[in-house]
């Protein structure tokens, strides 16, 4: 059997919605999340390596490249940040009761 | 190719990326001490980055008709509309540096690099504003927004402020990802990443191929979420809310006109052969962000939280400029962004300006009775919100007119219909604040505290305002120019 461009296509898809289904549906803790948003990024990279493999025109690995190092940016800033989350909350909940929200009457 | 005129093109950001790198050591070396060297430092940056914006000669090139400029290989391009949101970009954060401190001082939080943060933010708008390619649009964008989280976090010790950051960085992260699903299956397509090669390209193309439709949505649906468009502005209201108030002012302004000016160049140069395929996507955002906007205001109780869903409502009469498109619409839209940052950073003076027992406060109840204490500023946020209304003569007045009058000529009459009955319905929460402002006893503690940098602006915000009526052709005709500069003929 050979590989495809649709094969790729279909993988890259099941990723994606495997990273929304991850957002969507955790429910323990946020560093799943960006587990989940990371499996989103690689989803896209796979995407553009296989288009630039199939229309034989290098940008779209060019991209990839970018979209690495942003998503590890990315990924450090958010850690970051829920390190201070964490110190203030002292948990990293999902679930937890959030301070900013709708008035309730 | 690279030529040796590119790089002296580029100046403006040549002379921030400088500022960052001198900035940022300056800020090291110096401490949260002498944090006042380092903002009069960045603005200093500004000064010189807008001077290169508009370095007389190339002014002169504007007015010859030498716009647009394609710059390294065609991923950078400088033209009317780059140069129109680099000045108001410049000017709304240098406001926003000088609000900052104020703010800061209140809560003794004075640190270094909050300004080189600010002018990071500032570059990567500068690049998105001048993308002409769709990798340096995701550079500039990432930028921006790696920024923007910080920003959003920035009061470090409070829980709101990190929840804030951290409800940030998760949405923007996701729609970064939406954003690249989408320009993968249009670089799929047509195998190009170039704005101009994929302009001739789509205007070739007879009928739409399945794959780049959806990758064209899924484009509109995440920078629909970089303006707050509704369905996808559930992140905003939080973020405003919980983020330091000069950094939701920011947040307010300068990034979303950064994209606002992304998604028109988006919409009008590559993908203007589709107009078929999005102009119902955007009726459709257009009309849920102004009706839920106006409605969601009715009942807050936090000003910040009331600015969200204002924001929101005016980002609905904006699309509205879009879907009329045409020289006319655009101008409406150039027209009416420039008002209301204007309009809003002169808002947003006055809220840092208030305090409560000296700590900064963001309930409306505590603005009653302040036109006793502070009629100064109470005068002005009068006239600001007024303006924010629409109520004639003021400057918010023209700029919903300019935009309803370009759908009405378009055809779009309903949407003008719709437009003006919802500025009539969050009418009602901008004349609450002023009621409650001129009408109520003062609260016990709470106080509008002057300041230079407060009152300067709020003061210049409602003078413009005010002044609008009386020369609106020089900025009217300023947006028609550079209006026509976005479409391709």
């Amino acid at each position: 059997m050979n590989i495809e461009l649709h094969h790729f296509l279909v993988l890259s898809a099941i990723l994606f919605m495997t990273g929304i289904i991850g957002i969507i549906f955790h429910r323990r803790n946020i560093i799943g999340v960006f587990m989940a948003i990371e499996l989103i990024l690689l989803s896209v990279i796979i995407n553009f390596t296989a288009f630039s493999v199939y229309q034989g025109n290098i940008s779209g690995q060019i991209f990839s490249m970018f979209i690495l190092t942003v998503a590890a940016a990315e990924t450090a800033l958010g850690l970051a940040i829920l390190t201070v989350y964490f110190r203030n909350r002292g948990s990293v909940d999902i679930e937890a009761e959030t301070l900013i929200g709708e008035d309730k009457p | 190719m690279i030529e040796a005129s590119d790089f002296l093109l580029i100046a403006p950001e040549i002379l921030l990326f400088a500022g960052v790198l001198v900035t940022v050591v300056m800020a090291a070396f110096m401490g949260d001490k002498r944090a006042k060297t380092v903002n009069i430092a960045v603005l200093l940056f500004f000064a010189l980055a807008g001077y290169a914006v508009f370095f007389p000669n190339r002014v002169s090139d504007f007015m010859g008709g030498m716009f647009p400029l394609f710059l390294f290989n065609e991923q950078f391009i400088e033209d009317a509309v780059s140069r129109f949101a680099k000045g108001f970009i410049l000017i709304a954060s240098s406001g926003i540096i000088l609000l900052s401190w104020t703010y800061f001082k209140q809560i003794n939080n004075q640190k270094a690099e909050y300004p080189v943060l600010i002018m990071l933010a500032v570059l990567g708008m500068f690049f998105m504003v001048s993308a002409n390619d769709f990798i340096m649009l995701y550079a500039g964008l990432e930028l921006q927004s790696l920024a923007l989280y910080i920003l959003a976090a920035f009061n470090r010790s409070s829980a709101k402020s990190s929840e804030a950051g951290l409800k940030y960085v998760i949405l923007s992260a996701i729609s970064s990802g939406v954003l690249l699903y989408g320009l993968s299956f249009i670089y799929g397509y047509f195998g190009t990443t170039n704005f101009a090669e994929l302009y001739a390209l789509v205007s070739q193309t007879q009928e739409m191929p399945m794959i780049a439709a959806v990758g064209m949505v899924f484009v509109l649906a995440a920078l629909a979420f970089k303006i707050s468009a509704v369905p996808f502005h559930m992140w905003a209201p939080d973020v405003y809310t919980g983020a330091p108030s000069p950094v939701t002012a920011f947040f307010a302004t300068a990034p979303k006109f950064a994209a606002f000016i992304l998604l028109v160049r988006l919409l009008f140069q590559p993908f203007d052969g589709l107009s078929q395929n999005w102009i119902q996507a955007i009726i459709f955002l257009s009309v849920a962000s102004m009706v839920l906007g106006a409605f969601a205001g009715l009942a807050q109780s936090n000003i910040k939280r009331l600015l969200a869903y204002s924001s929101i409502a005016n980002v609905g009469y904006l699309l509205i400029g879009v879907i009329a498109g045409g020289q006319y619409g655009l101008q409406a839209v150039l027209l009416y962004f420039g008002i209301y940052i204007i309009n809003l950073l002169g808002i947003f003076a006055v809220l840092i300006a208030l305090n409560k027992n000296d700590k900064p406060t963001d309930r409306i109840e505590d603005f009653s009775g302040l036109s006793k204490t502070n009629p100064y500023l109470a005068f002005c946020m009068m006239i600001l919100l007024f303006s924010l209304a629409g109520i004639p003569p003021l400057a918010g007045f023209f700029a919903k007119y300019f935009v309803f009058f370009a759908a009405v000529k378009s055809g779009y009459t309903a949407l003008a219909v719709i437009g003006v009955l919802s500025s009539v319905i969050s009418a009602y929460y901008y004349l609450r604040i002023i009621r409650i402002m001129y009408f109520s006893e003062p609260m016990e503690g709470a106080a509008l505290r002057s300041d230079f940098a407060v009152n300067a602006i709020a003061g210049f915000a409602a003078i413009a305002m005010i002044g609008f009526i009386l020369m609106p052709e020089l900025f009217s005709d300023l947006s028609l120019r550079v209006a026509a500069d976005i479409l391709i003929e």
